[in-house]
């Protein structure tokens, strides 16, 4: 019988929460056993063998130059690799440092602030190296997460819808909580995967799962306003755990009238871990 | 208490109480369907399983604006005092989510068991209005053409029974009587009624109506009563909107480049709400969902839609690549190539899609503004 498939986890800049996901699929981690090697999954197992790997996830953001190179090594051991959740995606919550200044930051929270290194933005790991899959949420969804590893043993696409949420709401039969209780809602522009499951609490979508494609923010900020919310309440809903990706953050932008950092390139941080 | 053999006859009327619907409600849960009727939930009136009139929005209302939705009291105790809710009853003749087949590996082979409807759940509506009742029409042509005939669909449409209700008011967002299809329900149901400060006039519409209603104790009706339900029913002719009936089709599939349609694409969200709301849209897409040792299979079908991106994708990219050409696709659809398809419009008048859309856009509004206004 052929060896099993490699799969290992990695950890950037993260809260942990998408890798415990897996260990979430509780009924399925045996049959995942069989499937799969896992050979590197540190928050499971102290096991933690050197590549090449078949399958690789990486949870969280590039926020220091000695990340910047490890996801580079990282990346030249993998076959696939998938990113996992807001912070590998997008760069996470911690992406808000890219409108503010990190040594502010660095001064007010460490007593010797030199003895860190960190860069100046917290960003995707697709700005550093190339990914075959960005499994989106905050976080992931286990069905998504169970149905992109076997997508990848069986050689075909997966299953992971762009559209909004609304259509989550619907199916499941949960009544607008825009329209009926004039709630705001990210749901009209973030895209569907955790079951819309916010609204069915009388809360609106805080769009963990990133803009849905070809989102209109325009209108639904027009709309925001039209309801009476403030523009800061506006762009504090929109920097959230997707805050960088591009288009709640051109939206946020838009109307908070103020730029983010841009990711430094990845040369330019490998020469500073170089000097 | 009529008797089987003395049972009100198809088109006639009778008076039943308010605990003579609380009756109606136990005997058909007696004689084993599900009763669904309307609910307050989340807000809002859904249409849920029901036990009793206990059950019921009693003494309640709705506002309705476009994007707006607000439930309020009523000064009175009415079972059924509201225009239309968020929910129609295609989530239950037409489910969000079904499993067409399923496919299961043993020793020897692939079991393929495809869902033929014999295990569909039986339905009472309660409280169907007449552009629902329309609506189903509607759904009926679509799923149940000859040769593509749903057996799901099937199933549950043959085994359901309609207990329609008259509407005695119309919300802003209301326009069935411009469509033809409403407000009065005048065919399609079982029993029909109109509801009244001690009870309910109800009109009988079907065979099966006539031994339901005999099931329970019902009088004679005055015309007193009937001049009542009369006056009740005009309250619901007071409509503000309307849809050019007669030119909307030409309008919408001949105006394919009016600049309008940028103009609704900078408002639409293309976040689906309106098809999902909406009783006739049908969209749906397939797909299977494998366990992880891939030994079965099941073939799921859900709700899906035409301001989807990917429901137009093919071969090379998606067809309709832009919200502007969405939106066209949905209305030139629903009011335009839906005659050729069907053989009537796709729309029914309920507001829905005005209401439920969270920024408001109000297709009345734009079939006038496609005919450069002058409509």
């Amino acid at each position: 019988m052929a060896a099993k498939p490699r799969l290992a986890v990695f950890k950037f800049a993260s809260c942990d929460g998408c890798q415990l996901t897996m260990l979430d699929c509780e009924d399925e981690l045996l049959a995942l056993g069989e499937l799969l090697d896992i050979v590197h999954f540190l928050e499971a197992s102290d096991r933690a063998e050197p590549g090449p790997y078949d399958v690789t996830l990486v949870e969280g953001s590039i926020t220091t130059p000695d990340d910047a190179e490890r996801i580079r090594h990282i990346r030249q051991q993998s076959r696939y690799l998938v990113t996992i959740g807001a912070c590998a995606t997008s760069g996470g919550i911690q992406a808000l440092r890219n409108w503010a200044d990190h040594e502010d930051f660095l001064k007010a929270v460490y007593a010797s602030p030199q003895y860190i290194q960190s860069l100046a933005t917290s960003t995707a790991i697709a700005e550093h190296v190339p990914v075959d899959f960005e499994l989106r949420g905050c976080p992931i969804d286990k069905r998504q997460l169970l149905d992109v590893v076997q997508s990848l043993l069986h050689g075909r696409k997966p299953h992971t819808p762009s559209h909004s949420v609304c259509l989550d709401c619907k199916r499941r039969g949960t009544v607008c909580v825009m329209v009926a209780q004039g709630i705001p809602c990210l749901g009209p522009v973030t895209q569907s995967g955790c079951g819309a499951l916010c609204p069915a609490y009388d809360r609106g979508c805080y769009g963990c799962f990133g803009p849905s494609v070809q989102p209109n923010l325009v209108s639904l900020t027009t709309q925001f306003h039209a309801t009476g919310m403030a523009t800061p309440d506006i762009v504090r809903g929109l920097r959230l755990f997707n805050a960088y990706a591009p288009e709640f953050r051109h939206e946020s932008e838009r109307l908070a009238g103020d730029r983010a950092r841009e990711c430094d390139a990845p040369t330019a941080i490998a020469e500073e871990v170089q000097s | 208490m009529s008797g089987p053999d003395t049972q009100t006859p198809v088109g006639a009327s009778v008076f039943l109480s308010l605990s003579g619907l609380d009756d109606l409600i136990r005997s058909l849960k007696q004689s084993g369907y599900e009763v669904v009727g309307p609910t307050l939930r989340q807000g809002a009136i859904c249409y849920d399983r029901i036990h009793a009139v206990q059950d019921l929005p009693r003494g309640w209302t709705d506002r309705q604006e476009p994007g707006h939705y607000r439930l309020e009291r009523r000064e009175d105790d009415a079972c059924f005092g509201y225009v239309v809710g968020p929910q129609s009853w295609k989530q239950f003749l037409f489910p969000p989510m079904s499993t067409v087949s399923l496919a299961e590996l043993s020793t020897d082979g692939w079991r393929v068991t495809a869902n033929d409807g014999a295990n569909e759940p039986r339905f009472a509506f309660l409280g169907v209005r007449a552009c629902e009742l329309a609506a189903i029409a509607i759904q009926d042509r679509v799923f149940q053409q000859a040769a593509y005939t749903d057996p799901i669909y099937a199933a549950r449409r043959e085994r359901a029974l309609l207990i329609a209700v008259n509407c005695t008011q119309a919300a802003p967002t209301c326009f069935c009587e411009s469509m033809h299809t409403g407000p009065r329900c005048s065919s399609g149901f079982d029993l029909a009624l109109t509801e009244l400060d001690d009870g309910f006039i109800v009109e009988v519409g079907s065979q099966r109506g006539a031994t339901l209603i005999a099931t329970v104790a019902t009088v004679g009706v005055t015309d007193e009563q009937l001049q009542w339900a009369e006056e009740r029913r005009s309250g619901a002719r007071k409509q503000q909107r309307q849809m050019p009936r007669e030119t909307a089709r030409d309008t919408v599939l001949g105006n394919l480049q009016h600049p309008r349609w940028s103009e609704v694409a900078e408002r639409c969200l293309s976040c689906t709400n309106c098809t999902q709301v909406c009783p006739t849209c049908f969209c749906s897409s397939v797909h299977e969902v494998t366990d992880l040792d891939m030994t079965r299979v099941e073939r799921e079908r859900v709700w899906d839609s035409c301001f989807n991106l990917e429901f137009s994708y093919m071969n090379g990219g998606a067809v309709r690549n832009s919200i502007r050409s969405r939106y066209r696709q949905w209305l030139t659809h629903k009011l335009g190539s839906w005659h050729e398809q069907f053989g009537t419009s796709g729309c029914v008048g309920c507001g829905r899609c005005i209401t439920w859309c969270p920024v408001g856009i109000d297709l009345t509004e734009e079939v006038v503004a496609l005919a450069g206004g002058s409509t």
